[in-house]
């Protein structure tokens, strides 16, 4: 599989007074998983429905192995749209078959395709069946098939996780880090940002419509402030606050987390844990995922209010 | 490189593709096949009803041996006045038994120099105009022949007087078959633009409303999408036409109910199926844009009255003007609009008597009006297919880039 890159390049778009995108840039390399996190309403869906030609872009383009996209380019693409969609009264292989051959797939290669992914997807024995009369997670396996059947080369997955039981997030991402070790970019938003942050190779941050973060999930921690966690459970409260340049974030009943400020020495801490009674748990913990979202977020805002 | 596969989709390729899936669904849905069965079945009890119905006469007469000189100018006189009736000799006590059962209207008695008859209560009030004329006759015959004349010399020249009328236009003879034949067309029409219009805008609707629309629309153009909708329902609703159309022929010549031409008949199909795609891609167009402008089905009624009322006009228009007056000026005129031409022209097409102008103006009125009709329905269609949630206004689907 040659080296493939799916590029957003300065996309903007607006609804009437309303800014959706601003200059929205990212990459993302064949091969790679990339997690796209945002509040709702960030922006996220309409970069999505861009790069699959279901919206028109103000400004920018969208590339794809250097070239803009088009709409021939677009049936190599697997999209799984937010607002789940299947045609409630049409039996689940001849909507697989349909959406397949939509897709540019002969009938037989279709048929062929449909009976692989369903079975892999745990939805085989429900082929003949009305979408309708299936349970909601079943239904989101045939969206994932419709995604899938046609052997995409790109995969564009709005919130794949959103409704699944924990067996279906399972074999969700397997699928997804199969079809990447086969070369494909896979790019997918999810508010399930623990998920993300184990999954995803890099991880882009959207806010009001424009990027504000994006690099890799290790690369992204390592810039924010580093905790300190200490465990003595003969600790009283408060006993951390009165050490230089140390900020308690949070006590709850053994644990203590630690915010270390500029020249604060972790040392001090020690000691001062040390004098209450026995330490148990004495750790540096670099920030999640989701410490990092609520900070990249809450800055914005702050900027945004001065 | 690695090869991709190849995923081009030629146009007619991506329409085809929609509109197969629209008549493999239909035709396998319980409603179509139902509705179908239903009209045919109708259509062929009809005929049957037709044929029992004008198949007796107006009036059964017992004639009694000494009146039985009146058998022929009875029926002749019935003749004469636009009646049937049917006479049976009988001697006169069976005759009273046979109108007090039923089986008699009236029994003719006396020894036939003037009308005697006998009934069970009444009479019915056309089989005694019938017999007062004869009556009237027979006077006139007996003054006659004492007068020394002949009456049967007066009656020829009598019956051979006739009024000389000289039209400047030639009016056209209207069949009551083709009449009938007419009505039907019309209701036929009528109901399949009805049914197959309003499943136009449901298909989109649907696609909306289930959200598949967007997966759609990321393979295909929004056109593709919509054409291929109202070709394969178009072709659902052709087959329909063309079976029911055809099977009400073939019954009504089969049993002799229907005693025009094989001709007029093949042709009467014909432009029931001229008239019904013509009248649906014209209508079904503007119902699958407007559809596309409502995200739920409740709401599809609300957008899609305005044009289907011209469809219901028309229809009521010509079902209750054109069988008494199928020459009508007004439904002329009308029936060469596009906008009514769909359901009124079938009407006319069908009773016969259109000059040949009038039918081919109205095609192509319509033909014209088809191009602006796609390159508008597929303007809203694009711009508000996407828009779920709220009623998208026309105008803005209009303007939207």
């Amino acid at each position: 599989m040659a080296q493939r890159r799916l590029e957003i390049d300065g996309v903007s778009k607006r609804y009437g007074d309303v800014v959706a995108l601003r200059e929205m840039t990212f990459a993302v390399e064949a091969g790679e998983l990339f997690g796209f996190v945002g509040s709702n309403g960030a922006g996220k869906t309409t970069t999505m429905r861009i790069a699959l030609g279901v919206l028109a872009a103000d400004a920018g383009v969208v590339r794809w192995d250097g070239e803009p996209i088009t709409l021939e380019t677009r049936r190599h693409i697997g999209y799984m749209p937010e607002e789940r969609g299947l045609y409630p009264k049409m039996k689940v292989g001849e909507q697989l078959v349909y959406l397949a051959r939509l897709h540019g797939l002969s009938t037989a290669d279709a048929k062929r395709s449909v009976a692989e992914w369903t079975e892999r997807l745990g939805v085989a024995g429900r082929v003949g069946d009305e979408v309708q009369k299936l349970s909601l997670g079943n239904q989101q396996r045939v969206q994932l098939a419709a995604a899938l059947v046609h052997n995409p080369t790109i995969l564009v997955l709005d919130e794949p996780f959103s409704g699944l039981d924990p067996v279906a997030v399972d074999v969700m991402s397997k699928v997804l880090a199969d079809k990447a070790a086969e070369g494909v970019p896979v790019v997918f938003s999810s508010h399930q940002l623990d998920l993300v942050e184990r999954l995803c190779h890099r991880v882009g941050i959207v806010r009001s419509g424009q990027m504000v973060a994006c690099d890799t999930v290790d690369a992204l921690r390592a810039g924010g402030t580093v905790h300190l966690v200490v465990e003595a459970p003969n600790a009283p409260p408060g006993w951390a606050s009165g050490l230089p340049g140390v900020t308690v974030k949070e006590q709850v009943g053994a644990q203590t987390v630690l915010e270390l400020g500029d020249g604060a020495d972790d040392q001090a801490v020690l000691r001062a844990a040390l004098a209450t009674g026995p330490v148990t748990e004495f750790t540096h913990r670099r920030q999640t995922l989701t410490e990092l979202f609520r900070n990249v977020v809450s800055e914005h805002t702050e900027e945004a209010a001065a | 490189m690695s090869t991709l596969p190849d995923v081009r989709l030629g146009n007619w390729e991506a329409v085809s593709l929609v509109a197969g899936r629209e008549v493999g669904t239909r035709l396998k849905s319980k409603a179509f096949i139902i509705t179908t069965a239903a009209t045919l079945l109708l259509l062929i009890g009809f005929t049957l009803v037709m044929k029992f119905v004008s198949g007796g006469s107006d009036a059964t007469v017992g004639v009694v041996p000494s009146a039985v000189a009146l058998e022929a100018p009875l029926k002749a006189t019935a003749t004469s006045i636009g009646q049937t009736i049917d006479t049976r000799a009988v001697d006169e006590a069976a005759g009273r038994g046979q109108i007090d059962d039923g089986s008699l209207d009236a029994l003719l008695v006396g020894d036939g120099s003037k009308i005697v008859v006998v009934v069970k209560k009444e009479i019915d009030e056309k089989l005694k105009n019938t017999l007062n004329v004869l009556a009237g006759q027979l006077a006139l015959n007996q003054e006659i022949t004492d007068l020394g004349g002949d009456p049967a010399t007066i009656g020829q020249a009598v019956a051979g007087a006739k009024a000389e009328v000289r039209p400047l236009e030639p009016p056209y003879d209207y069949n009551g078959q083709q009449l009938v034949i007419g009505m039907i067309a019309g209701v036929l029409i009528y109901m399949s633009l009805l049914i197959n219009g309003q499943s136009v805008a449901q298909g989109v609707v649907e696609e909306k409303s289930s959200r598949v629309v967007e997966l759609l629309l990321a393979t295909i153009r929004p056109w593709q999408l919509m054409a291929g909708k109202v070709l394969g329902i178009g072709v659902v609703g052709l087959v329909q036409m063309v079976a029911i159309g055809g099977v009400g022929i073939a019954a009504g010549l089969a049993t002799g109910v229907l005693t025009i031409s094989v001709s007029t008949a093949v042709g009467t199909v014909i432009w029931l199926v001229v008239w019904f795609l013509l009248g649906f891609f014209a209508y079904s167009l503007v119902f699958a844009a407007l559809g596309a402008l409502v995200s739920r089905q409740e709401d599809i009624g609300g957008v899609i009255t305005p044009p289907l009322m011209f469809v219901i006009l028309g229809y009521v228009l010509g079902i209750s003007i054109l069988p008494t007056d199928p020459g009508n000026q007004l439904v002329e005129v009308l029936s060469i609009i596009p906008l009514f031409a769909p359901t009124l022209m079938p009407m006319r097409l069908a009773m016969g008597g259109v000059p040949a102008w009038e039918a081919g103006l109205a095609v192509v009125l319509v033909l014209a009006l088809i191009p602006a009709l796609v390159w508008l329905s597929g303007r809203i269609y694009r711009n508000a297919v996407m828009r779920s949630g709220a009623k998208v206004k026309l105008r803005d689907a209009l303007r939207a880039a």
